[in-house]
């Protein structure tokens, strides 16, 4: 019925949401959109020296994303620029240096816009292995520092003062934002990730009443979009990235009006 | 030695700084199983900064803390929490431990919240929200229990209440307590050690000896201290306060 291909897109798709959703979730309660655009800007730099040096791609994105995180925490305790500057400084620097080390790269035929925007048709068996390991290993650790995690994004006085050790939580939690932008750069492409991280769950905080429900909603709401750009993509043949991420927007909009519902109910 | 078994939560000369400025300087004082430390003094004389330093929240500190417990229950004076998150009553009760349904239910009983159990904790008021703080922070049934202005916008009846309700908890739970309070009267009604701040240690000892301390009586006047020694008179009395009586 479908071609190989776009099976093996749907199944890295299906991967990617189920582990955006509740890291989405955190994304938006800890206001890091901005830092996990940071993060997947500098992914550009770790896919160029993934070609130049044979390296795998996901394994190299993750290194560098998270070397980018290191080095804003450091600039963040060494220099008094406001946090949102420090960010667009390594955003745009890191894409800078990766643009241009790409043109340096002319003996590799490389396709930019797949690279930024995702690309079905590249998705090998070996990326869905990737994704999926790579994506329960994220879970269970996410599962493990949930409780920390959660209650210092609630109040960080509470969890430290409580024994939840939050520092170490958000630590970990850093090197998740760079472990799922890894794994989902050929899917969603680069630019876009973000908005896979964020719009499923303002879709869910939308209709959402609990954290637990919350991040379910995430995750369907991830899962339709997947499901719906994959297949608009192949029918309209556009890139997979944007196609998921307008999909998921649609979702939010729909969102939208159960708030309304709510509104109208309380009056 | 059985006493030092006894110790929660030891300062020695504990003190703490930003920028420079010291906020508090020199506090020594410890918390022991059973009993109810209180912490007093005048706005910005480093009640809550002590607080944090006994938590361990402030980690650069001067002096030394040692704790001795890891189960600990914090209300502290200025909660703020970010409403881009949904958070009903009953997923805050389980912040930082997981809780049975009953123990959750008893706890917001206790404090006179239960009716809010599923309610949106943005949608609360500042009371309300005091008294699931405090439910919260007991309902882990601690070792040490800090309480930083735990009733601070709870109305008169209430506020009585919940002191008593403490404590009730200090006796039941032989936990301990650090208290931080501006009600004079009632405080003084349950305390076992009061300690006076004002950017260091000014006095410290049983209420009725802090009352006739001088410098205690130079930092909150002569009213302040009459209240205290006037309390001695009404030991069991504390509802019918006249002074509170006005107040309402």
């Amino acid at each position: 019925m479908f071609d190989d291909f776009f099976i093996r897109a749907l199944v890295a798709g299906i991967g990617v949401a189920l582990v955006t959703g509740p890291l989405g979730c955190f994304v938006i309660w800890r206001r890091l959109s901005y830092f996990g655009d940071t993060l997947s800007h500098s992914a550009l730099l770790g896919v160029t020296l993934a070609f130049t040096m044979e390296f795998n791609i996901a394994l190299s994105v993750f290194i560098i994303s998270s070397l980018i995180a290191l080095t804003l925490i450091q600039l963040q305790k060494r220099t008094n620029l406001p946090g949102d500057a420090l960010l667009g400084l390594l955003a745009h620097s890191s894409l800078a240096v990766g643009l241009v080390v790409i043109g340096f790269l002319t003996f590799i035929r490389f396709d930019i816009m797949g690279l930024l925007f995702g690309d079905i048709l590249a998705v090998t068996v070996d990326d869905l292995l990737i994704i999926w390991i790579g994506g329960a290993v994220i879970l269970l650790i996410l599962k493990l520092i949930w409780k920390p995690l959660f209650a210092s994004t609630v109040n960080y006085e509470l969890a430290e003062a409580e024994g939840l050790n939050p520092d170490r939580a958000k630590a970990i939690f850093t090197i998740l934002m760079a472990a799922i932008i890894a794994i989902s750069i050929k899917m969603v492409g680069l630019l876009l990730i973000t908005g896979m991280l964020i719009i499923p769950a303002a879709m869910a905080r939308n209709i959402s009443t609990s954290p637990q429900k919350m991040v379910i909603f995430s995750i369907i709401g991830g899962l339709l979009s997947v499901i719906l750009g994959l297949f608009s993509s192949l029918e309209f043949n556009t890139s997979s990235g944007p196609s998921i991420i307008t999909a998921a927007f649609l979702l939010f909009i729909l969102s939208l009006f159960k708030i309304k519902q709510t509104i109208k109910l309380k009056n | 030695m059985s006493s030092n078994q006894n110790i929660l939560v030891k300062l020695k000369d504990a003190g703490f700084k930003i920028n420079d400025k010291w906020l508090v300087q020199g506090v020594s004082l410890q918390v022991e199983k059973g009993k109810i430390v209180t912490l007093i003094g005048p706005n910005g004389s480093g009640k809550s900064t002590t607080a944090k330093i006994a938590l361990g929240i402030y980690k650069k500190i001067e002096g030394a803390v040692e704790k001795f417990t890891n189960k600990v229950g914090y209300v502290p004076q200025k909660i703020s929490i970010d409403w881009t998150l949904p958070l009903r009553v009953n997923d805050f009760m389980v912040l930082t431990e997981n809780l049975k349904s009953e123990i959750i239910d008893e706890a917001l009983s206790l404090t006179g919240v239960i009716h809010l159990k599923d309610k949106n904790l943005g949608d609360l008021s500042g009371g309300e929200f005091q008294r699931v703080l405090l439910a919260r922070a007991i309902s882990k049934k601690p070792d040490l229990l800090v309480l930083d202005e735990p009733v601070q916008g709870v109305d008169f009846t209430g506020e009585i209440a919940l002191y008593e309700l403490i404590k009730k908890i200090s006796d039941e739970l032989d936990c301990g307590i650090l208290l931080i309070s501006h009600d004079l009267h009632t405080v003084m009604s349950a305390t076992d050690h009061v300690v006076c701040l004002n950017g260091h240690v000014c006095c410290s000892g049983s209420p009725t000896d802090v009352a006739k301390n001088e410098e205690y009586k130079a930092l909150f006047g002569d009213q302040a201290s009459q209240i205290l020694s006037r309390y001695e008179h009404k030991h069991d009395h504390i509802h019918t306060d006249e002074g509170k009586i006005k107040k309402n």
